[in-house]
């Protein structure tokens, strides 16, 4: 009985989203049995990836309360600052990333700085932050991005470990290992925090917590996993004034997917990024529907109030349970 | 006089706890009346029933002769009963005269009639007495008491014939409790009733005409001011039994070393604080509602930090200026709202067990970590396991996942602010017994509790607190009426040279 219970409750919670995934999936192979043939798989892996990423980042922060809209505009800064340092030179690959990681590292400070220390709410920080990235960006290319990325920039996003039978992409690799630094993090004593500063501030506080300091993290997290996604969506798609654009939609609505409460301290990091492959997985039915690109927007507004919807729901009916348990 | 306010027989129970049984309340016109009685007497739940914020469960409310019943706050303040709670009903962005006529606005031509508006609001004032109140002020900026004389107002421009007031002075300074005074003569003049709870001894003497006591829930009496003396007031509220419910204290253990000390400790709330807790001993803090009790051990524990004054910890001087700082230096706080502040409800038992132990690299080890387990089940915490979500338990159970999460960080020093507060009898018996067993290994314990009698029978030294003061200190075992009447101001320190019995 508590078996059935537990294995129910679990469906009900962060499980949803695996259900979603599976019957996606299968809707896919019904119309399209030749998708799980490797190559076409890895191919779907490989252009899912950099949103899985940002999930990931964008889960820190919604887990601890917060939220980071400005990652779509930081995605479409890091490409465009790569075009443009590198410009074409080979050797510059290293280098320029470590810069860019430096700026992505810099905006999650100042977003993360600008929310907790000013008490700016983050809705309106990392709107601000969306803003002035675009405009900067517009303002220092002078509206067209110029440049060209390099091979080895391009690397990551593109290619991949040649087997015999098919390519492993390189970005599977990455977001494998992200979704696993992920996972491993929130298990971390900053991560139980984290959680924690995301439920209830003032009891994470009055146990010791630097709630300030784990928040301002989340968004130092979410600017590296920004800077991640940058790089693989710059050599996957090359440069233009459009990349990122709509990204953060996109991300904030495949964490909620995942099960993540916002507002924070409820869901888990491999249930966001679930929810990332989740939505990748639904555009890929679509494209298999032949239905037209242009309904993503509303399809993705459709989601993100279902799936919130559905998690106010599942909250309500435990609450009324809990009155009748004896305790 | 003719009886304004008649009720008869009132009973009201929450979630079938009562509050109230068979308390009957006759208030007259032009008459201060005061409603009496410790913490949990009652008094409030009355005046909110009254208030219309509560409906009685039973019992007759009467007023000018007339059966009333209120379902609503509106219905009261359209009968005439109007009530000054302690937070304030005003819209601090609005003036005076904008407030005290919300809702019934002067108009002409179907525009609101500023001038008019002004004029009564001033007349109104005069009235009162008040000269230094402009009706253009902004609420917001008001001070305490200002913002006080703006609610009568108010109350006053809804015709009420019967003014509520609840604690009206603790927010006040003493300037300011004098035109009060004035206020409430003013209000007795002009045959309007005035139904003034409080606490404090001296302005009740001072200011009604009738008494009427209440004790848990119950009426005790209700008699005429100058029939009673303040010592046969003080009685009547506590005198009741204390029952042996607390387990006993060990036999012939000395209190060992000072491990927090407190010394001429002040902030804006409390002021002069000396306190020195040894290690296996069980200190209280007692002290009525607003005496700064909560204050102190916010302060101790860094939330509200004082401004003066020095603290020790096992005879180290600390400057505690944050929770974590505290934390570092062994302190404990077992806050008043374990659901505000204690606990993350949607986290595990599990993680807020170690959420002590996982905000602090000081603290966290992974010996504490595996204790935590033989912690809980110490405490007999019912659960579903570890993985229960703390929000789908007990009041009592979450309570001991709070006390556990500090346990679990070995502290030396531990305050615990209302543990019992809102639990069940087993969970607070097994609270009693668990805080015994801290002292007794050596832990130093500041308990503060609103039920007297927990304070009396669980400490060993009792400092009751008036004012944001210390007004005396009394041995464990004390009695009530010894601990009220330091906590009502009626006995004073010694040091100060009045009155001692």
């Amino acid at each position: 009985m508590t078996h059935v219970k537990r294995l129910g409750a679990a469906l009900q919670g962060a499980g949803t989203v695996f259900l979603l995934l599976a019957l996606v999936f299968a809707l896919i192979l019904a119309i399209n049995p030749g998708f799980f043939a490797a190559p076409s798989l890895m191919a779907f892996l490989k252009q899912a990836a950099p949103l899985v990423i940002l999930a990931a980042g964008q889960y820190f922060v919604i887990v601890s309360g917060n939220f980071d809209l400005s990652v779509g505009a930081l995605v479409g800064a890091q490409v465009v600052i790569a075009a443009r340092l590198i410009d074409g030179e080979e050797s510059r690959t290293v280098p320029v990333m470590l810069v860019m990681l430096a700026f992505g590292i810099g905006v999650g400070l100042i977003n993360g700085l600008i929310t907790t220390v000013l008490k700016v709410q983050s809705f309106i920080t990392t709107l601000g932050m969306l803003l002035v990235l675009y405009g900067a960006i517009r303002l220092w290319t002078g509206g067209a991005p110029t440049g060209a990325l390099s091979d080895a920039f391009r690397t990551p996003g593109r290619l991949g470990i040649q087997t015999p039978l098919f390519q492993i992409p390189w970005a599977l690799l990455i977001m494998i290992g992200v979704g696993a630094g992920a996972i491993a993090l929130m298990r971390t004593r900053f991560g139980r925090i984290l959680m924690a500063s995301g439920d209830n501030e003032l009891a994470a506080n009055r146990s010791g917590a630097r709630v300030d300091t784990v928040r301002t993290a989340a968004f130092v997290l979410s600017g590296v996993s920004a800077t991640i996604a940058g790089i693989l969506i710059g050599g996957f798609a090359g440069v233009s004034a459009q990349v990122g654009e709509g990204l953060e939609f996109t991300v904030i609505t495949a964490v909620v997917l995942g099960g993540v409460a916002l507002g924070g301290g409820r869901g888990t990091a491999l249930a966001a990024m679930a929810g990332a492959l989740a939505i990748e997985a639904l555009f890929t039915l679509f494209n298999q529907m032949a239905l037209p690109a242009t309904l993503r927007p509303a399809v993705q507004g459709v989601i993100i109030i279902a799936a919130v919807a559905y998690a106010a729901r599942r909250r309500i009916r435990p609450a009324l349970q809990s009155t009748a348990t004896p305790s | 006089m003719t009886a304004l306010l008649n009720m008869r027989g009132i009973d009201k129970a929450f979630l079938g706890v009562p509050v109230l049984s068979a308390v009957d309340l006759t208030v007259s016109r032009g008459e201060v009346h005061a409603l009496v009685g410790e913490n949990g007497a009652g008094k409030s739940t009355l005046m909110k029933i009254l208030a219309g914020v509560h409906t009685a469960d039973a019992g007759t409310i009467e007023l000018d002769g007339r059966a009333v019943s209120f379902t609503h706050p509106a219905a009261a303040q359209r009968a005439g009963i109007a009530s000054v709670f302690q937070e304030f009903n005003l819209l601090p962005e609005l003036t005076v005269a904008e407030n005290v006529h919300l809702g019934h606005e002067p108009r002409r031509r179907g525009a609101i009639d500023r001038r008019a508006m002004h004029e009564t609001t001033a007349a109104a004032l005069a009235d009162l007495g008040v000269a230094d109140l402009s009706p253009a002020a902004k609420v917001g900026s008001l001070s305490v008491a200002h913002q006080q004389i703006t609610e009568i107002a108010k109350a006053l421009s809804h015709g009420a014939d019967l003014i509520c007031m609840d604690e009206p002075t603790a927010a006040l300074a003493d300037a300011e409790v004098a035109l009060l005074y004035r206020l409430v003569q003013r209000l007795r003049e002009r045959g309007v009733a005035v139904l003034y709870v409080s606490h404090r001894l001296r302005e009740i003497f001072d200011l009604c005409d009738r008494i009427t006591i209440l004790k848990d829930g119950r009426l005790v009496e209700s008699v005429a001011t100058a029939d009673i003396t303040p010592d046969e007031l003080v009685t009547r509220m506590v005198g009741r039994r204390i029952e042996a419910q607390f387990p006993p204290r060990a036999a012939g253990t000395e209190p060992g070393e000072v491990r927090l000390r407190i010394d001429g400790c002040g902030n804006d709330y409390v002021d002069g604080i000396d306190l020195e807790v040894r290690a296996g001993e069980i200190v209280g803090l007692a002290g009525l509602q607003g005496s700064g009790r909560t204050e102190i051990a916010e302060a101790v524990f860094g939330i509200t930090p004082f401004t003066r004054g020095t603290v020790a910890v096992d005879g180290r001087p600390v400057r505690i200026t944050r929770p974590r700082k505290a934390i570092a230096a062994g302190i404990a706080l077992v806050t008043e709202d374990r659901k505000a502040q204690g606990l993350a409800l949607r986290q595990s038992v599990k993680a807020n067990a170690r959420m002590v132990l996982d905000a602090n690299a000081r603290v966290h080890s992974r010996r504490r970590l595996a204790r935590i387990d033989g912690i809980l089940s110490s405490l007999d915490l019912v659960a579903r396991g570890g993985d229960q979500e703390v929000q789908y338990l007990s009041g009592g159970n979450q309570q001991k996942v709070v006390v556990a999460k500090w346990l679990a960080a070995e502290p030396g020093v531990i305050v615990l602010d209302e543990p019992t507060r809102g639990i069940d009898v087993g969970a607070k018996h097994k609270l009693y017994a668990v805080i015994r067993s801290l002292a007794a290994e050596g832990l130093a314990v500041l308990l503060i509790a609103s039920e007297l009698i927990e304070v009396i029978g669980l400490a060993d030294r009792i400092a009751v607190l008036h004012d944001g003061r210390i007004a005396g200190e009394l041995p464990g075992g004390a009695s009530e009426q010894e601990v009220m009447a330091y906590a009502t101001g009626r006995r004073r320190p010694q040091s100060e040279g009045t009155q001692a019995e």
